[in-house]
């Protein structure tokens, strides 16, 4: 590792948190479009919905919300990163003496601090909407620390197309299977009323487990093996990721 | 001492291909310490190739260049510590200042002073006024000469110029010749390419032409126009061209 890549990526962290500042409407459309599906299930779905708890709809479908949440706002550093492969700036770092991944990472911090920022409004909102949680400071870091890993993942996984796509659109596209996988597990309504194939698939998918370790923690509850799933799987997608994304670089600046 | 005669850039039998388009067919030239030269040739001949190549962006499928004593291919990172780069395409930050441009390379180039080698920088590309704006409110030529002010902080060795004028007003046209003028004489060497042969008549020590893959002429303005069959003595009268005729309605001072 080059002795400048802490100084290298803070400064190149500073720069493109620089961006969000100055266009927080980034940070509002990531959070816009949770907070709407959060409004229609608890408003218009939510009464009809049977969970199966005696917990309020909000309680209940807020760990879903947050990781759509993160999952739109992967979009924006998928965008911000082709933005700079696209416009020179790029280049003009990788032909300086600058670390060479510092550029990559600077994206990535900026990705979890942007998409921690949203999670916290769409937090806000769902308290205003009646969300309680007795949850002590343990189990609220310990979602902290799911949401941040998965935040991770996520941001690995859009640095792949923010470096090889061709277009902007294609460099945003890929997070919509991502939006969507979370209808198809327990985020919304509990699995068992789904029919043979799906409700296999929705059990045993990523979102499940992480769903249900953090409805678990907000509601004081024993997360049992939830918690490991959740765990393995995000650190699994974060770990292919990684390596997908650096090969793609790797080919990108040689 | 020896190492201060050897050519700033030394390139022998360079070749790139793309797929299947052969760009860079054996590109041999050497360009001496301090001194201006410049690479011609039409659209597609391959500049921005030879340049990248020089710049470390891209590697060559065969032959060898060296800038400032270091291989392009095995000591790459010794290579960016002794250049800087201008692209073709204008590679600024469009939502930083002008200033905050100027900060971020000098920092990421690890200076002492960011804030006093942005203020310097600004004052000598007449952007002091528009230094704390937002780059995306800058006209062409402002965008350009920002450009190159940010390939100036750190005064590396050699400076790489692709097709810096191409776009910019005959007034800014010369304010940039005059700095890659005053470049040359404080020791900087500098590869530029350009379309416009008035301007390599105008700054370059040497010429070459890089035509099919190869540099089919290499030479002084002096060798190169003797290439010519003797010039013939013909009275004509002296129009003013319409570049003179710009110049001296807008007061510049040629
Ligand atoms: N990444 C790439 N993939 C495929 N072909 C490329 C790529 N980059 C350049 N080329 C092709 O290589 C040839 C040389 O391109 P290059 O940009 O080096 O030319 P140039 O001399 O700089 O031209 P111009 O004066 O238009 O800037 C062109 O035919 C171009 O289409
Ligand atoms: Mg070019």
């Amino acid at each position: 590792m080059s002795k400048h890549f802490l100084g290298d990526t803070t400064v190149l962290l500073g720069r493109s948190l620089r961006h969000i500042t100055r266009s927080p409407d980034t940070i509002i459309t990531t959070a816009i479009m949770p907070i709407a599906m959060m409004l229609m299930f608890v408003y218009v779905f939510g009464g009809a919905i049977r969970t199966g708890s005696d917990s309020s709809y909000v309680n209940y479908m807020l760990p879903g919300i947050l990781l759509i949440t993160v999952a739109s706002g992967i979009a924006y550093t998928a965008y911000r990163l082709f933005m700079d492969m696209q416009g020179g700036i790029f280049e003009r770092f990788q032909s300086m003496p600058t670390a060479r991944s510092s550029v990559l990472w600077a994206h990535v911090l900026t990705s979890l601090v942007a998409n921690l920022v949203s999670l916290v409004v769409v937090m806000l909102v769902a308290l205003l909407m009646g969300f309680r949680s007795g949850a002590g400071v343990l189990a609220w870091l310990s979602v902290a620390g799911v949401l941040v890993l998965f935040t991770l993942a996520l941001t690995w996984i859009a640095v792949i197309p923010g470096l090889s796509a061709r277009t902007m659109e294609g460099a945003s596209a890929f997070s919509y299977p991502l939006i969507f996988l979370p209808f198809l597990s327990s985020a919304f309504v509990p699995t068992d009323t789904m029919p043979g194939p799906l409700r296999v698939f929705a059990e045993n998918q990523p979102v499940t487990s992480i769903v249900n370790a953090i409805r678990a923690l907000f509601a004081e509850q024993p997360v049992g093996s939830d918690i490991w799933i959740a765990l393995a799987w995000c650190a699994g997608i974060l770990v292919v990721a990684y390596a997908f994304a650096m090969n793609t670089y790797r080919r990108k600046i040689s | 001492m020896t190492t201060q005669q050897a050519p700033a850039i030394q390139v022998r039998g360079m070749e790139k291909s793309y797929k299947e388009l052969r760009v860079l067919r054996g590109v041999d030239f050497e360009v001496a310490r301090g001194s201006i030269f410049a690479l011609l040739g039409s659209n597609g001949a391959g500049k921005t190739t030879a340049v990248k190549i020089l710049s470390t962006l891209l590697r060559p499928d065969a032959g060898t260049a060296r800038v400032n004593g270091f291989d392009v291919a095995t000591q790459a990172a010794k290579v960016r510590e002794s250049i800087s780069l201008t692209g073709q395409f204008a590679a600024v930050d469009e939502i930083l200042s002008g200033r905050e441009n100027l900060v971020l390379v000098a920092r990421l180039r690890h200076l002492a002073h960011p804030g006093k080698v942005a203020d310097d920088l600004l004052r000598r590309f007449s952007l002091t006024e528009a230094g704390g704006r937002k780059v995306s409110t800058y006209s062409g030529g402002m965008r350009r000469r920002l450009d190159i002010a940010m390939s100036l902080i750190g005064d590396p060795p050699a400076i790489f110029l692709d097709e810096p004028t191409t776009g910019l007003d005959p007034q800014a046209r010369i304010e940039v010749w005059q700095a890659v003028k005053e470049l040359a004489e404080s020791g900087t060497t500098v590869l530029l390419t350009t379309q416009y042969l008035d301007e390599a008549e105008q700054l370059a020590d040497r010429i070459a032409i890089l035509h099919e893959g190869r540099i089919i002429v290499n030479g002084t303005l002096a060798e190169l126009k003797r290439l010519l069959p003797p010039a013939k003595v013909e009275y004509i009268e002296k129009q003013p061209t319409l570049e003179d005729v710009f110049l001296s309605l807008v007061g510049a001072k040629a």
